[in-house]
């Protein structure tokens, strides 16, 4: 019987050993140590045995049962680790192939330069102004020192559409209604929106453009703040280490007028084809606001001044982005609109 | 305005300032120097030369060969093709080793046989503009007026050796529209006095009033009118100098009396105007307002028909100049002309500008007036003027001259503190530096009990406050000196209002989505400004359109949209998809337009494409829906949608998107034949009106705690007819579905051959669930039986 039973273990072990898969390894342990295998078929036989042989044969059987299953639990972790690495070989895929392309769109360059002067304006405690585009020949012009027979608003420059009804040509309208309406009270607004000039459309000009405008009221603002507030604006848009300069200019609703010139962002003022080789590049125009501007407002000019300024995205983004003309922005050519997705912090 | 920097010194000294140094003053302290012109570049080795034998070329009709003594004894054969070349000329040579501007380089060469020895120069090829050109010589070689010693540099000669600054004028500085008013400018930049003409000339015993007389009929618009008299007037060519100067001045020479009137209007900024008096009819001149439909034929041989409002310089009788604008052609200065009447007059401002626009005629003269003139130079001119005709024209100025003088010639008195202006600036500019900078300006300053009492030349008509001040003293004293700070405002909180930060939620959803924001234009054309519109009004149509394709405000944003797919279809891009936020225009009540903030999307081709997976889709309705669910999901809002038509969409694809039962959108494909016209694949568009969307207020948002109970499915397959639409099942499922039912999808649709004709599968998986407890199947099939009850007598046919 201690013969049977080594010759049992042998066997068991070398088909253990001869087990290539996890299925025949389950398969030898079902044929060896299940209920109906041969080892547990010399168990029952001990019945037969003397009484006193029963327990050495019984140990025996354990020895023989635990040799085999800690070869079987052996082989079969080596067989398991096998399978896995079978199967991670076949399951191996081409990680160059494209992904899937999520679907991403992006705002019109415009929106995302007008977005980036509002962000920046919103955090020094502006609020936005928006107001009609169809607009009174009122707000467009006489609330802003342009009265009626004023050279700078001939009927040929301008989209009316009655005599006293226009296409805005310019935000500044909104400024005007913002005073009329905050009643005398300090205002921080920056108006961005759409404007119409009676302009023939070629690589400079578009008959519609967008502006976007600023405008400080209060108790002492001086030229020194719209200065301050300038500089801090070109730094932050066009990089800190631009310089900025003011050039005396004109415009009905300001006085002091200026424009504003930055230091070239791509030469960084030594000239080059982006500055016309003048080391600045012209940006906004800006100005105090005009005490009868104010006044027509409803502003007691003697005690509140302020500040505005006003600047076209789209010359902003031609000049970033090096857009050679201005149509681009009206066509929505595919191959255009998608060069805008990416950040650029 | 351009300014020959040789001419200014005339006037002021320049200090030998480079031209682009002075240019860069003048810009920084206001006035914007546009260009720097070296009226010299290009041009070397360009002299003098006497034309001593002209005759044919043998072989060529139109070349002449000539002889030409160019200076040191040297004569050389030139060949020239000019018409108007002739023995005795003096003229301008181009030797062998010339430059011309546009890079021209002058070589020995042989013309038909004959040597020439470098070539005879027209006033174009040294680089001035044909239309400044004197008319006698526009066509052929320049014909120097006086003999010039043979081999004289022309570069001096003809004034070339300077360098004009083209100033970019802003409206207020109509000053600066004459070389005195440069003059002053540049004198108060640089710290230099200004030289005026020394005007002096002798007057004949004969007093002007003797040969003519005067009468203003209307003071309001004519202030003031001067007229002299000269007689024995000889017409002929300017001196070069003169020439010359209106040359660089951008003014092309005519004849001495006509270039006299143009070179004061250059140096003074005041316009002249010379009649020829025998040929105005009578001794009279009358400044009346023309009668209604009165005529007037101008220099420009143009006949014009006048109105009432409009000023005309009259004989007495019959208009012989439109006042401020441009002379009569009955009364031009001919080359018989041999008396002159001189005109220097203040026009009123509103008046020029209303007739110059009337006729759609801007001259030097209109626009100088339209800005307004400086009224203490009208008299200075007018004597200029006499004395200029006595020198060039040897002329004899009649005594005395014609006056009507009602005009205010006092200066304007502003009255300023040192604080204030400190104050506007942020700055503290000592007052000493304030004296200084008004003394260069030339404004007589009195300084007392903290005020400046500035008394503003009359020239200077743009200074009439105090922030004026403010400005001339910031922009001498310079910019740069400014400090840079911050506004001293209480801290205002600032931010996007509710509307303008769900505007940039709604397109940073759509943008997720893959969709690309574009940006139309508003105006449009009749055809287009209705189509697609949700609530169509009445057009709204510009007074002067450029084009009758931008004529109209639009009142839909599809027909732009879809113009931007075919753009990009037509240049082999296929899948596009775009979505626009922007204003329609409708008609209201109000007096102005009621403009609605839309939005819009459009695309077409594919909008799955992920080829090597075999993932294609084309775009659908129901892509399109899906973005309109989830921005509503967004929003916070409930939107339905109902079957509907509109013209250019699909009748079968089409439906309207409500909000609170109102129409407030439309979903659709585009239909066929609109999809043909406009060149495009399917096509699926959307618009929206997005301000009712969020204007709309959103509802606080409410925590519901997860639940650890389980959600039971059950699914249910119907055969309906292909006509009911799921959403009214899914009614009849929610009304039956009791509330244990929590959700309602539908999974599958079959329409295909193995359905009766007429009918399809619609399959429904349903959700049921209790947020206190675990449901028991037979809780589950209570209320699934119900609905499937429901379901039966709505006549659904269980599957």
């Amino acid at each position: 019987m201690e013969a049977r039973l080594q010759e049992l273990k042998n066997e068991a072990l070398e088909k253990i050993q001869a087990a290539q898969t996890v299925k025949e390894l389950t398969d030898v342990r079902v044929a060896y140590l299940g209920k109906k295998g041969p080892i547990t078929d010399v168990l029952k036989g001990m019945g037969k045995l003397p009484a006193e042989e029963r327990p050495k044969m019984g140990a025996l059987v354990n020895v023989v049962r635990a040799e085999v299953t800690e070869s079987l639990d052996e082989r079969m972790v080596l067989l398991e680790e096998q399978a896995i690495n079978e199967k991670l070989q076949s399951e191996t895929i081409d990680i160059s192939l494209p992904g899937r392309p999520a679907k991403t769109g992006n705002p019109h360059p415009l929106t995302r330069v007008v977005e980036e002067i509002e962000d920046l304006f919103l955090s020094m405690g502006y609020e936005i102004a928006e107001g009609p585009e169809v607009e009174k020949d009122y707000y467009n012009f006489e609330a802003l020192n342009l009265p009626k027979g004023h050279p700078a608003r001939d009927m040929q420059d301008s989209f009316y559409i009655t005599e006293d009804i226009l296409l805005r040509t310019h935000t500044s309208p909104v400024q005007a209604r913002t005073m009329e309406a905050k009643g005398g009270e300090p205002i921080k607004i920056i108006c961005p929106g759409k404007v119409y000039r009676r302009d023939n459309d070629d690589a400079t000009h578009s008959h519609q453009f967008t502006q976007i405008e600023g405008l400080v009221v209060g108790e002492d603002i001086r030229m020194s703040d719209l200065k301050g507030t300038l500089s801090v604006f070109a730094k932050k848009m066009f990089g800190e280490d631009r310089e900025i300069r003011l050039r005396p200019s004109f415009f009905p609703f300001t006085e002091p007028s200026v424009e504003m010139d930055i230091s070239c962002f791509k030469c960084g003022g030594d000239g080059c084809n982006v500055c016309k080789k003048t080391g600045w590049i012209e940006i906004l125009g800006a100005g105090m606001v005009h005490p009868n501007v104010l006044e027509m407002a409803g502003y007691d000019s003697k005690r509140l001044t302020g500040f505005a300024f006003g600047m076209g995205p789209e010359r902003i983004a031609m000049l970033k982005y090096g857009i050679e003309d201005i149509r681009h922005f009206y066509t929505n050519d595919v191959r255009f609109l998608t060069q805008f997705q990416r950040t650029e912090l | 305005m351009l300014v020959s920097t040789k001419w200014l010194k005339e006037y002021v000294n320049t200090q030998d300032l480079p031209p682009a140094e002075l240019g860069e003053k003048i810009t920084r302290a206001g006035i914007e120097v546009e260009a720097v012109i070296d009226r010299s570049e290009g041009l070397a080795n360009v002299v003098v030369g006497y034309v001593t034998e002209c005759v044919k070329h043998p072989e060529a009709d139109k070349l002449s060969i000539c002889q030409v003594d160019v200076g040191g004894g040297e004569i050389d054969q030139i060949i020239c093709g000019a018409p108007n070349i002739a023995q005795g000329q003096s003229v301008i040579v181009a030797r062998p080793g010339a430059k011309l501007p546009g890079g021209m380089k002058i070589k020995k060469a042989k013309l038909r046989g004959e040597v020439s020895n470098g070539m005879i120069c027209s006033l174009q090829e040294l680089g001035i503009e044909t239309k400044l050109v004197p008319k006698s010589y526009a066509e052929g070689i320049c014909v120097l007026p006086e003999k010039a010693e043979p081999g004289t540099d022309v570069l001096s000669y003809l004034d070339l050796d300077d360098t004009v600054l083209e100033l970019g004028l802003t409206p207020n500085r109509a000053d600066a529209m004459s070389m005195l008013g440069v003059a002053y400018e540049v004198g108060a930049i640089l710290g230099e006095d200004v030289s005026l003409p020394a005007i002096s000339y002798t007057e004949v015993a004969d007093r002007a009033e003797s040969m003519l007389s005067l009468e203003v009929d209307a003071p309001e618009a004519n202030p003031l009118y001067v007229a002299k008299v000269v007689r024995n007037v000889k017409v002929k060519e300017s001196p070069l100098w003169l020439q010359q100067r209106l040359m660089a001045a951008g003014v092309r020479p005519h004849n001495n009396v006509v270039d006299v009137t143009n070179y004061i209007l250059m140096e003074y900024g005041q316009p002249l105007h010379a009649f020829d008096y025998d040929s105005l009819g009578s001794g009279n001149i009358t400044v009346r307002h023309a009668k209604e439909g009165e005529k007037i034929t101008t220099l420009d041989d143009t006949e014009r028909t006048l109105s009432a409002h409009q000023l005309v310089i009259t004989n007495g009788t019959d208009p012989v100049a439109l006042a401020g604008v441009m002379g009569g052609a009955n009364s031009e200065v001919s080359d018989e002309t041999t008396t002159v009447v001189i005109e220097s007059a203040y026009f009123a401002s509103d008046s020029i500008r209303r007739t110059s626009k009337d006729h759609n005629l801007r001259s030097d003269a209109s626009s100088r007036y339209e800005k307004g003139v400086d009224p203490n130079r009208v008299i200075p001119a007018a004597e200029r003027a006499a004395q200029l005709l006595a020198e060039l024209a040897e002329g004899e100025v009649l005594g005395g001259s014609l006056v009507f003088d009602q005009l205010d010639k006092q200066e304007r008195i502003v009255k300023v503190s040192p604080d204030f202006i400190n104050s506007r600036l942020g700055m503290k500019i000592r007052l000493e530096d304030m004296l200084d900078i008004l003394s260069r300006l030339k404004f007589n300053t009195e300084a007392a009990n903290n005020q400046l009492i500035i008394e503003v030349p009359t020239r200077r008509q743009d200074i009439q406050i105090e922030e004026d001040v403010v400005e001339e003293i910031a922009r001498l004293y310079g910019y740069d000196e400014i400090p840079a700070t911050l506004p001293r405002t209480d801290a205002t909180p600032g931010g996007l209002s509710p509307y303008q930060a769900k505007r940039r939620i709604v397109r940073h959803f759509l943008e997720g989505t893959g969709l690309l924001q574009a940006t139309t234009y508003s105006l449009t054309s009749e055809a287009a400004a209705t189509q697609f519109a949700l609530e169509p009004t009445e057009t709204t149509r510009l007074l002067m359109p450029m084009s009758e394709e931008r004529s109209i405000l639009r009142q839909s944003l599809l027909p732009h949209l879809l113009e931007s797919l075919s753009y990009n279809t037509a240049r082999r891009i296929d899948s596009a998809a775009l979505y626009e936020t922007g204003s329609v225009f409708l008609k209201g009540q109000e007096e102005l337009l009621d403009e609605q903030e839309h939005l819009a999307i459009v695309m077409t081709g594919l909008w799955v494409d992920h080829s090597w997976q075999g993932e294609k889709k084309a775009v659908d309705f129901f892509v399109a829906k899906g973005i309109v669910e989830g921005l509503a999901e967004k929003l916070g809002l409930e939107l339905t949608f109902e079957r509907g038509e509109m013209d250019g969409l699909h009748p079968g694809r089409t439906a309207f998107i409500l909000l609170d039962g109102k129409r407030i959108g439309v979903i659709g494909a585009l239909h066929p034949s609109e999809q043909k016209k406009r060149d495009l694949k399917e096509t699926i568009a959307v618009e929206l009106n997005l301000a009712t969307l969020l204007t709309r207020e959103t509802q606080a948002l409410v925590y519901t705690q997860v639940s650890r109970y389980p959600t039971i499915s059950r699914d249910v397959a119907l055969v309906l007819s292909n006509i009911v639409e799921a959403q009214t099942i899914e009614g009849v499922i929610r009304k039956a579905g009791g509330k244990l039912l929590k959700d309602v999808r539908v999974f599958d649709l079959y329409e295909g051959d193995r359905m009766e004709q007429g009918k399809k599968s619609l399959a429904f998986s349903l959700r049921y669930f209790d947020p206190e407890k675990t449901l028991t199947d037979d809780e589950v099939n209570a209320a699934h039986e119900k609905i499937i009850q429901a379901l039966t007598e709505s006549g659904a046919e269980l599957r």
